[in-house]
């Protein structure tokens, strides 16, 4: 409590610094780069390649927003962050925009100051454990040790449910995930429990992947999306339809391979207004009216970020599950672009 | 009697016995072995439990190196590779060779550089660790050393190191034309000195005060903990502004007063030139240069460097920093004089008392939101001031130790030489006290070394926060686990061990006391 008060004294004092300065997307262009917070690693999410270049599902996001906003995707400077100081980084203006496995929760919402402008994927808190144990529910874990990173949500999460459910446990607290799997596979703990995404792509890639069984239980809902400060809507503005803009690409269908004949104007009105052919909706948000098509010509829509980077063909082999589109029965709903 | 023993005795022998070779038990290999490892049935049993355990972790280990495979594209490659026999995947340290040494960030095309500031460091080490083989005048290559190495790190234009070097200098140039000053022009320098230097103390105190209040006003957010903070902001921003005239004065005034023995004067001039040099004619002046004769390299962010590189610039970097500073503050707690002893106790122990990661935290972050975003001190510079005041305050309290340590004597025989006191401590007391120092402010060293992978904790990627990143959370060396740490153990033991094996060395040499 101490701690998010401390934390809340501190955004504020940035906030009162920063609401005296320039608007952001002013900065930004002045600057001619996007300063955007990222993780220091996440398998499929946020990753540098063997030459250094960062990739994944949530610095797509980044890249998105710089083609918006400076008709560049590589306009990026990636400032990676650790769980510890990915907030303060946002509150002191370091960075513009976090987009960095960020649960969106009330307390960061309101008590820290940020305004979360979407979510790009829905995760959810899940329990691995190895075939042999011969458990197929959560609710049978009574007594198991559990491998838990410390620091995060999940680690309350864990408490809730057990206390809820009457059963007991030990915790096996770890840093990083990495340390978690190793102490897993090594019989350190009877269940090790993370995001529901994580335990997949650290599954996906044990030796015999199909000794070990993932709960039916999902404990807690974790919405992660990008956000940015308080007090300066119009910047948020950008992000969020940014964001809505590549999961809209999806809906109607416009991908990376049609983008450019689309762009020249079609049928449907309203993928006439999302690339700028039609209204002024670039205009209202401070944009030119290309800025949509630059985003999704970056890596295509949603789905295509989404396949290329933590898709079933890929090593992480992710499910679209709760992240399909609503018309496929999953959350993915952008409001309209009108 | 002679020729009696002639006749009786046989045989007389004239020359001395070969000697035989000792028992073949009693000789070498043999010898030891039995002596070592046999010498009794207890030693034999515990020899023989020891050889098993050895040969245990062998032939466990042993597969794990023999079958390690180096050529793979990711640790699934490897596990087809393997097919489930037991072997490393060194191939990630090939994959990932560089980021582990540069970071992932550095320029490519760019690795040449670090490479040979390391091999100059060497090369300019030599004379600062070797200093009774090597002629003196090297050292001026060992001074120039960081100079050059600031320009193949970070880049940029030749001209801003050559501009700061020349900016020292005429500093030094600065601090022996005032000493050797006459009283009565000293006085007029000091009077200026002094009324610039109170103006400006005064002025930088009120600054503080209104920023101090600012932040007391922004903390307020409700709560007993805010509303504490905000009184003890208030409170040390209202002691500020009642006493920033008068401490202007006092000190303008005691410059003044210095004039005559020249100490304070001098340092306070000296340090003025350096600071308006490094402000105001630095910046312009490289920049002039540089657009007449341009002599650059693409410039490199401290946020792009990594790996161990990192950790060997800020080991390189803090410690040669802090040996000189802990020395200052070592003598400055033995000080007579209370203002400078309080001082540097206060330094000391706040610091000693303070986790690194805390220091290294207010680096982080703490310091962003004291000046605005975008501008303020380079991230390597804040980290560096951080570690360097902390292992300062470490080497301080191990050289402590040794000026403890030196008999009451040897004090006493260097006044009676009548040195004062700068003479006596670098000429009688420094080099006893370092000496009897040197395992400590190894260990504070070797220690400081390993110290700087804490920075992985403010998302800077020195070596080991290259593995815990990027490298075991990519998609292609996902969960790796030993092979990359086994790698940066190896390289920290090679710097370590290397820096203990020279500080025996040192101490055998300065060894005096003939025992």
């Amino acid at each position: 409590m101490k701690n998010t008060l401390f934390l809340g004294a501190l955004a504020c004092t940035a906030l009162t610094a920063g609401v005296a300065g320039a608007a952001t997307l002013d900065e930004v262009k002045a600057r001619g780069t996007l300063n955007c917070g990222v993780t220091t690693g996440v398998p499929g999410f946020a990753e540098p390649d063997a030459n250094g270049v960062w990739q994944g599902f949530d610095v797509a996001v980044c890249r998105a927003v710089a083609a918006a906003v400076l008709s560049d995707p590589n306009a990026v400077e990636f400032v990676p962050t650790t769980g510890k100081t990915r907030f303060t980084a946002l509150a002191s203006g370091e960075i513009d925009m976090l987009a960095r496995n960020t649960t969106w929760t009330f307390s960061r919402d309101v008590d820290l100051k940020f305004e979360f402008t979407g979510v790009n994927y829905y995760d959810g808190q899940g329990f691995m454990a190895p075939k042999d144990l011969g458990v197929t529910s959560a609710k049978e874990l009574d007594g198991a040790t559990v491998c838990i990173q410390t620091g995060t949500t999940t680690e309350l999460n864990l408490a809730d449910f057990f206390r809820a459910n009457g059963i007991s446990y030990e915790p096996v607290p770890i840093e990083t995930g990495a340390e978690a799997v190793q102490q897993y596979n090594a019989g350190a703990c009877d269940v090790y429990t993370t995001d529901a995404s994580a335990l997949a792509a650290q599954r996906a890639n044990f030796e015999d992947p199909a000794a070990h069984v993932i709960m039916p239980e999902i404990i807690s809902k974790e919405p992660l999306g990008p956000l940015v400060r308080h007090g300066d809507n119009e910047w948020a503005d950008i992000v969020r339809w940014t964001l809505n803009a590549l999961i809209t690409a999806e809906e109607l269908g416009v991908t990376s391979a049609n983008l450019n004949e689309l762009a020249a104007g079609s049928d449907n009105p309203e993928i006439n207004r999302l690339l700028g052919t039609e209204g002024d909706l670039g205009g209202m948000l401070g944009l030119d009216a290309d800025w949509a098509e630059r985003a999704i010509g970056v890596a295509g829509n949603y789905g295509e970020i989404f396949e290329k980077n933590i898709g079933e063909s890929t090593p992480i082999g992710l499910a679209r599950g709760l992240n399909a589109q609503w018309t496929d029965g999953g959350l993915l709903y952008s409001p309209p672009f009108r | 009697m002679s020729d009696t023993q002639a006749q009786t005795v046989a045989f007389v022998r004239e020359t001395e016995i070969p000697p035989s070779p000792p028992p073949i038990r009693e000789a070498g290999a043999v010898k030891w072995v039995r002596e070592n490892l046999f010498s009794g049935w207890f030693n034999t049993i515990m020899t023989l439990v020891a050889l098993y355990i050895i040969l245990r972790i062998v032939i466990g280990v042993f597969p794990w190196f023999f079958n390690g495979v180096w050529d793979a594209g990711s640790i699934r490659e490897c596990r087809d590779i393997l097919e489930g026999a037991t072997g490393a995947c060194f191939a990630v340290l090939v994959d990932r060779w560089d980021h582990l040494l540069f970071g992932f960030n550095y320029p490519q095309d760019a690795y040449w550089r670090p490479t040979l500031a390391f091999v100059l460091l060497i090369l300019a080490a030599v004379p600062a660790l070797f200093y009774m083989y090597v002629p003196s005048k090297f050292l001026i290559g060992t001074a120039l050393y960081p100079f050059l190495a600031y320009w193949l790190l970070w880049g940029g234009t030749l001209w801003l190191p050559i501009a700061v070097l020349a900016a020292i200098i005429l500093t030094g140039v600065v601090f022996r034309l005032v000493e050797s000053m006459t009283v009565s022009t000293r006085t007029i320098v000091a009077g200026i000195v002094g009324l610039v230097a109170g103006v400006g103390l005064a002025y930088l105190l009120y600054l503080g005060a209104k920023e101090l209040w600012f932040i007391s006003t922004s903390i307020g957010t409700g709560g007993a903990f805010a509303g504490l903070m905000s009184l003890v902001f208030k409170a040390f921003s209202i002691f500020t502004y009642v006493f920033f005239i008068p401490m202007g004065i006092f000190v303008g005034y005691a410059i003044y007063q210095s004039a005559s023995d020249g100490g304070l004067v001098t340092l306070v001039t000296s340090l003025l030139a350096i600071a308006l040099m490094m402000l105001y004619a630095v910046g312009p002046v490289s920049g002039v240069l540089n657009g007449i004769i341009p002599i650059e390299l693409a410039a490199v962010e401290s946020r792009q460097m990594g790996g161990f590189m990192l950790c060997m610039m800020l080991g390189a970097v803090c410690v040669s920093l802090s040996i000189p500073l802990g020395i200052v503050l070592a003598l400055g707690r033995q000080s007579s004089m209370p203002l400078i002893k309080g001082v540097c106790i206060v330094f000391i122990e706040f610091v000693r008392g303070v986790p690194l990661i805390t220091l290294l935290f207010v680096a982080n972050v703490m310091l962003a939101y004291f000046f605005p975003p975008g501008s303020g001190l380079d991230l390597f510079l804040r980290v560096v001031i951080m570690i360097t005041m902390f292992s300062a305050a470490y080497i301080a309290e191990v050289i402590r130790g040794g000026l403890a340590a030196l008999p009451k004597g040897q004090y006493e025989a260097a006044d009676s030489l009548g040195l004062n006191y700068a003479q006596a401590t670098r000429l009688i007391i420094l080099p006893q006290a370092l000496k009897i120092s040197i395992p400590g402010i190894v260990n504070v060293a070797v220690g400081l070394f390993k110290d700087t992978t804490l920075v992985s904790v403010i998302s800077m990627f020195d070596i080991v926060g290259m593995i815990r990143g990027p490298i075991q959370q990519s998609t292609d060396w996902i969960s790796i686990y030993w092979e990359p740490y086994l790698f940066a153990a190896t390289c920290f033991f090679i710097v370590c061990y290397s820096i203990s094996q020279y500080s025996q060395w040192l101490e055998r040499q300065l060894q005096t006391d003939h025992h």
